[in-house]
């Protein structure tokens, strides 16, 4: 599994817009696989952080009721060429990931 | 020469220790509440977020802007923005109201980010996602009702 | 009592044979029954197919679209076609310029191999060109994935089919029959639907017409089950109650000709989103 973060950032006038996502399959835990019938169990991220030249600056809390390779659309002002954005995951089973982008 | 590799395992490592120590807001909940997230049932669901006696919970009017579509085109990813002009807004909860845990997300700010969110939520069936708003103690809500139809010509469950 | 064998003759053949015209006189028609159904949408909104007389339905595309979440997907058939085969050739080697703005010429009628050859076929001839094996057309993560980001090379080219000689013109004609050929227990032609119909609404779905269909393959339903567009074909077969022919095969290849010469010069669009 992708355990980076995917960014598309656009700064205008200091504010960054800042698109991310991150691949990671968020299961329910309700559906079935299709050969053996067995339910796939829940795997979801639950909790990112993001942090702006590491601190943190929000926190995201997910369920299972957020979208397959879930999305994140934020605003941040007052950024700075060269500042490092963050965002790191943690699922439900322990695994996580994360990713920066510098702004340019 | 630090790899890169290693630099995100330093840096992922101080991200996690950071969670236990997030600015707490006022009512108290700064972590992925398990509890909330476990309800079933709308009224339980929005309780359990903090808003103890449902009278108090304060309509956002223009305050609080929604953009959901009408009908969604398909019920697993449903494009939502929420966005708050509520002074000191310190957290967004997102509800879909018929979902089998309506608890979606939610989302805590700092003054260093604006309280804007757009994200892409799954619905279960035609429903009301509310937003509610948390601001200096005091909760808002303002919510649209979603279609979510079963269709798509020659499409596999 | 030969007369009325000739005149029975004929009665069959012009109930059963749509009107023997030439390609572009059958585009016409379908132009024609289009701009009758939707008036006054124009042509480059048809790509949109069954979004496209839905302002919310248009938003929720260019939403998801602007970030998509099967990018995972696109990502990983670009790795397919950069890796090289193990004779150290890759598939841009295949096709001319480098497999850039070249899918809008596909199928094509190949008159050595007697065949109309589609992308994805071409792609997997490139890789038994190059002692590799051949990957399964329905396969999401092999052939899906190399085609959704192969044809990605060609998006903003324009539809751009070409049928000059009489073999690809009967090659085109099995499609076009197909098209109007009665299939399943519902007893439907993909013209019941996508050609009288195309534009109208059949319950709360639009019926999405032929022209613009072909030009926006493959897609990733609900942001990500993919379908190229003969593993369309297939379900919308199976949604009339009929056994589907199989991807890759003859039936379908021939369609797939058929159906891309009606889309001529609209742009194509690798890898998006539908409902």
């Amino acid at each position: 599994m992708d355990k980076t973060v995917r960014f598309r950032v656009r700064v205008k006038d200091n504010i960054a817009n800042v698109k991310a996502m991150i691949f990671h399959p968020m299961e329910t835990g309700y559906r079935r696989d299709k050969n053996s019938k067995s339910i796939i169990p829940q795997h979801f991220v639950h909790t990112a952080i993001v942090t702006l030249n590491g601190k943190t600056i929000m926190e995201v809390h997910w369920s299972r009721s957020v979208s397959k390779n879930p999305y994140l659309n934020i605003q941040v002002p007052g950024v700075s060429a060269g500042d490092e954005l963050s965002i790191s995951w943690l699922d439900n089973m322990g695994q996580s990931g994360s990713g920066v982008s510098t702004i340019s | 020469m630090v790899s890169e590799a290693h630099q995100r395992r330093i840096f992922l490592k101080s991200a996690l220790a950071v969670i236990s120590s997030l600015i707490v807001p006022s009512v108290g909940y700064s972590r992925w509440d398990k509890n909330a997230y476990n309800k079933t049932e709308i009224v339980a669901s929005v309780q359990s977020v903090g808003v103890t006696n449902l009278a108090d919970l304060r309509e956002g009017g223009g305050k609080i802007t929604l953009l959901t579509p009408k009908i969604a085109e398909n019920g697993a990813i449903v494009p939502i923005t929420v966005n708050s002009k509520i002074p000191n807004t310190e957290r967004i909860f997102i509800f879909a109201e018929k979902n089998p845990q309506p608890l979606v997300s939610d989302y805590v700010f700092t003054p260093h980010v604006e309280p804007f969110v757009a994200s892409r939520i799954k619905m279960s069936e035609t429903a009301f996602v509310h937003a509610i708003v948390l601001a200096e103690g005091v909760f808002y809500r303002t919510a649209r009702e979603v279609k979510v139809t079963i269709g798509g010509c020659g499409e596999d469950s | 009592m030969r007369l009325l064998f000739y005149l029975a003759a004929l009665g069959i053949l012009i109930s059963q044979a749509p009107a023997r015209g030439s390609p572009e006189k059958d585009r016409q028609i379908f132009l024609d029954t289009y701009s009758k159904n939707l008036p006054g949408v124009p042509l480059s909104r048809y790509v949109h197919g069954s979004m496209m007389l839905s302002d919310d339905a248009l938003s929720q595309y260019d939403s998801i679209m602007d970030f998509p979440p099967f990018q995972d997907a696109v990502d990983s058939g670009e790795k397919i076609w950069n890796t090289p085969f193990k004779n150290g050739q890759n598939f841009s080697n295949c096709f001319e310029n480098k497999g850039v703005e070249i899918a809008g010429k596909f199928p094509y009628y190949d008159s050595d191999l007697e065949q109309v050859v589609t992308f994805e076929m071409a792609l997997n001839f490139c890789l038994q060109n190059n002692n590799e094996a051949p990957v399964d057309f329905v396969d999401p993560e092999t052939m899906g994935a190399l085609s959704a980001y192969a044809r990605s090379l060609s998006d903003g080219m324009l539809m751009q089919i070409e049928i000059s000689t009489p073999d690809a013109l009967a090659k085109y004609n099995d499609g076009k029959s197909l098209y109007f050929r009665r299939i399943g227990q519902y007893n439907l032609a993909c013209a019941s639907c996508h050609l009288t119909h195309g534009g109208h609404y059949f319950r709360d779905e639009l019926l999405s017409p032929a022209i613009g269909q072909a030009v926006h393959f493959p897609v990733f339903r609900g942001g990500e089950r993919l379908y190229t567009l003969q593993m369309r074909y297939q379900r919308c077969m199976e949604a009339v109650g009929a056994v589907p022919y199989s991807s890759g095969s003859e039936e379908l290849n021939n369609l797939e000709f058929f159906h891309s010469y009606l889309n001529n010069g609209l742009p194509l669009e690798s890898s998006v989103y539908r409902r």
